[in-house]
């Protein structure tokens, strides 16, 4: 007789050595043919957790760039609290322990219908099943005067890289007595918290080496992420230092002057900056729409339980790409909806249901570096939408200790490493 | 399709007929599935790297009674395990501590 106890003892050997796990039914190498485009937060989970449950699965990662850094946490190297190294990342576990094929090129077109993916470097790669993973492109033309040449000179470091270290070097020079000009969009747009982390970490620099300098946030919104807390945690550290102007105080810039360094909002203020950061309006990652699985809203509609475009069968996309609110634009949710679609995936490869999905997320922000908020979620598909559990998640609570706020931004750090080791494998250093 | 919650109150039934006893109605691919949303801050398998605490190979007793009392609010000091715990069943929750005590640390 099946009891309980050896019924569980039977599947908890199958997860706790997925390598080993006998293939019975499978002869080697029918097992399907995985292409993942983008090996950020969910592309790189996707290929590591479909090789987990099944490594007899051939899965191949195409991916632009060498090396990828991290968005999360670059505000803090932003703010002076961390070496740009430090937020990049390798992809030696996917190739070396999950023998993940890797092929860095850009994913320039896809064929739905045969489903066959065209590479930069002339190759084309024929899939069973298609993951994308792109991350956001800037909606370059939705905001006047902001286009790729404003960038070099009014950054929008919303894509860690060179952009990123264009900031901080700007930052670096400005004079004491500065303004910092952030421009923030409306939603939906990657990381809701991220414009007002941002902020906060550079007035911690500014506060330890450019004192008498100011900043100040245009918003395309009337509220923000965790709006309460970061209102608070800026009075209790930085004093009147941010300004923050939501939309019906005329928060919204409609125009960039990049040369000038000034902006312009709906009712015809002008403000000057020193240094300016233009958060721009953003859309899927343009292979979406060379997949045709993008809406006109320029992001993509999917169905919850598996991640699948509602448009073209076959293609997965996860990540800030997708439509998947509530939940939002983070690289916590891309992991975890990078592990539903590879678990959907290898169940419908194999001709199996796809097993319920469940998400989480978590959105920790520094508004100082021993001062760490959060917002949490946990998320399920009802009917093939996705919908917070009834009860989960919340914010931090507004009257914690300071003992409170440094234990989280604590484990901000640990979540962090966390994450990084379950992404890409990288072990902290 | 049904939610996740309801689906799993049918097999409950179903599994309860067929055993006569108490069985957890969660498939193990379910488990993990659930399980993989607290990698992201405990580690893969729950093999931490870092401030988090690790959870692989603890005792199966210990994980559910503090699974249990984080959703129940009952943890002292607690910053964050009381809003994710209140996102899952008590069964969940079980399957969960389960699931992380037959992992090796
Ligand atoms: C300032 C800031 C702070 C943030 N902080 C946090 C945080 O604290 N916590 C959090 O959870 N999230 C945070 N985020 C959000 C997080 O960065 C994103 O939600 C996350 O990166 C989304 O993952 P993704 O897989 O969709 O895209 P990405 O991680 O951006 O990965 C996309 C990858 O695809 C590649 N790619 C794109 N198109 C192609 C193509 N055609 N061919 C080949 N390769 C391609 C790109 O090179 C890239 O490597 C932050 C974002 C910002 C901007
Ligand atoms: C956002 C990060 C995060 C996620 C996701 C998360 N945890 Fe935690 N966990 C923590 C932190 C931080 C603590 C320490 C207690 C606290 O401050 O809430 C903790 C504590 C625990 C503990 C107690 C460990 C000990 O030794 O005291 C257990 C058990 C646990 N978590 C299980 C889980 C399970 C199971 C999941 C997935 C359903 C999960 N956690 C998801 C951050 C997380």
């Amino acid at each position: 007789m099946i009891t309980r106890r050896n019924m569980l003892a039977l599947g908890a050997a199958a997860f706790v050595a997925p390598l080993a796990m006998p293939n019975i039914l499978r002869a080697q190498g029918s097992a399907g043919r995985v292409v993942i485009v983008g090996g950020g937060f969910g592309g790189a989970t996707a290929a590591k957790y479909i090789k987990r449950r099944n490594p007899d699965i051939d899965v191949t990662l195409i991916e632009a760039q060498e090396r990828f850094y991290t968005c999360p946490f670059s505000n803090l190297y932003l703010g002076g609290l961390r070496e740009f190294e430090s937020i990049g990342h390798s992809y030696e576990e996917l190739t070396g322990e999950y023998g993940v094929n890797l092929v860095t090129a850009l994913a320039e077109d896809v064929d739905g219908d045969a489903h066959t993916v065209t590479l930069s470097n002339g190759e084309t790669v024929e899939y069973d099943k298609l993951i994308l993973s792109p991350g956001i492109d800037i909606n370059w033309g939705a905001l006047e005067g902001y286009d790729e040449a404003a960038a070099e000179l009014a950054p929008h470091a919303w894509k860690a890289g060179a952009q990123t270290q264009l900031l901080r070097r700007q930052l670096e020079e400005m004079e004491d007595g500065g303004l910092f000009v952030l421009s923030a969009p409306a939603d939906p747009f990657r990381c809701p918290p991220g414009p007002y982390e941002r902020v906060s970490l550079v007035a911690h620099y500014f506060k330890e080496h450019k004192p008498n300098s100011k900043i100040l946030i245009l918003d395309s919104k009337d509220a923000f992420s965790k709006q309460g807390l970061f209102t608070a945690g800026w009075q209790s550290l930085y004093g009147d230092t941010i300004e923050w102007v939501g939309l019906s105080d005329d928060g919204r810039v409609v125009r960039v002057d990049a040369e000038a360094l000034e902006v312009e909002t709906e009712f015809g203020m002008v403000h000057r900056a020193n240094v300016l950061n233009v958060v721009p309006p953003q859309k899927a990652g343009f292979i979406a729409e060379r997949a045709g699985v993008t809406n006109e809203g320029g992001w993509v509609p999917i169905k919850a339980s598996t991640f699948e475009s509602r448009q073209v069968a076959d293609i997965h996309v996860i990540g800030d790409a997708a439509i998947a609110s509530p939940m939002p634009k983070s690289g916590f949710c891309a992991n975890t909806q990078g592990k539903v679609a590879a678990a959907a995936i290898v169940a419908s490869l194999a001709g199996n249901e796809a097993p319920a999905a469940s998400w989480t997320n978590t959105c920790y922000s520094l508004i100082g570096p021993d001062y760490g908020i959060s917002v949490v979620g946990v998320y399920e598909a009802v009917d093939d939408e996705v919908v917070q559990v009834e009860g989960s998640g919340g914010v931090s609570p507004a009257d914690a200790d300071a003992d409170f706020r440094l234990r989280e931004a604590q484990y901000a750090v640990g979540w962090y490493d966390a994450i990084a080791n379950d992404t890409w494998g990288t072990v902290p250093a | 399709m049904f939610s996740k919650h309801f689906r799993r109150g049918v097999v409950v039934a179903a599994m309860l007929a067929a055993f006569a006893g108490p069985a957890s109605a969660l498939s193990e691919d379910e488990v993990s599935v659930l399980a993989g949303t607290c990698a992201n801050c405990h580690g893969t398998d729950g093999r931490s790297p870092g401030a988090i605490p690790a959870i692989a190979g603890q005792d199966y007793d210990i994980l559910r009674e503090q699974l249990l009392a984080f959703k129940a609010g009952e943890v002292e000091g607690a910053t964050i395990m009381t809003r994710h715990a209140t996102g899952y069943t008590d069964e969940e929750l079980d399957a969960l501590a389960r699931y992380f005590s037959e992992i090796e640390p």
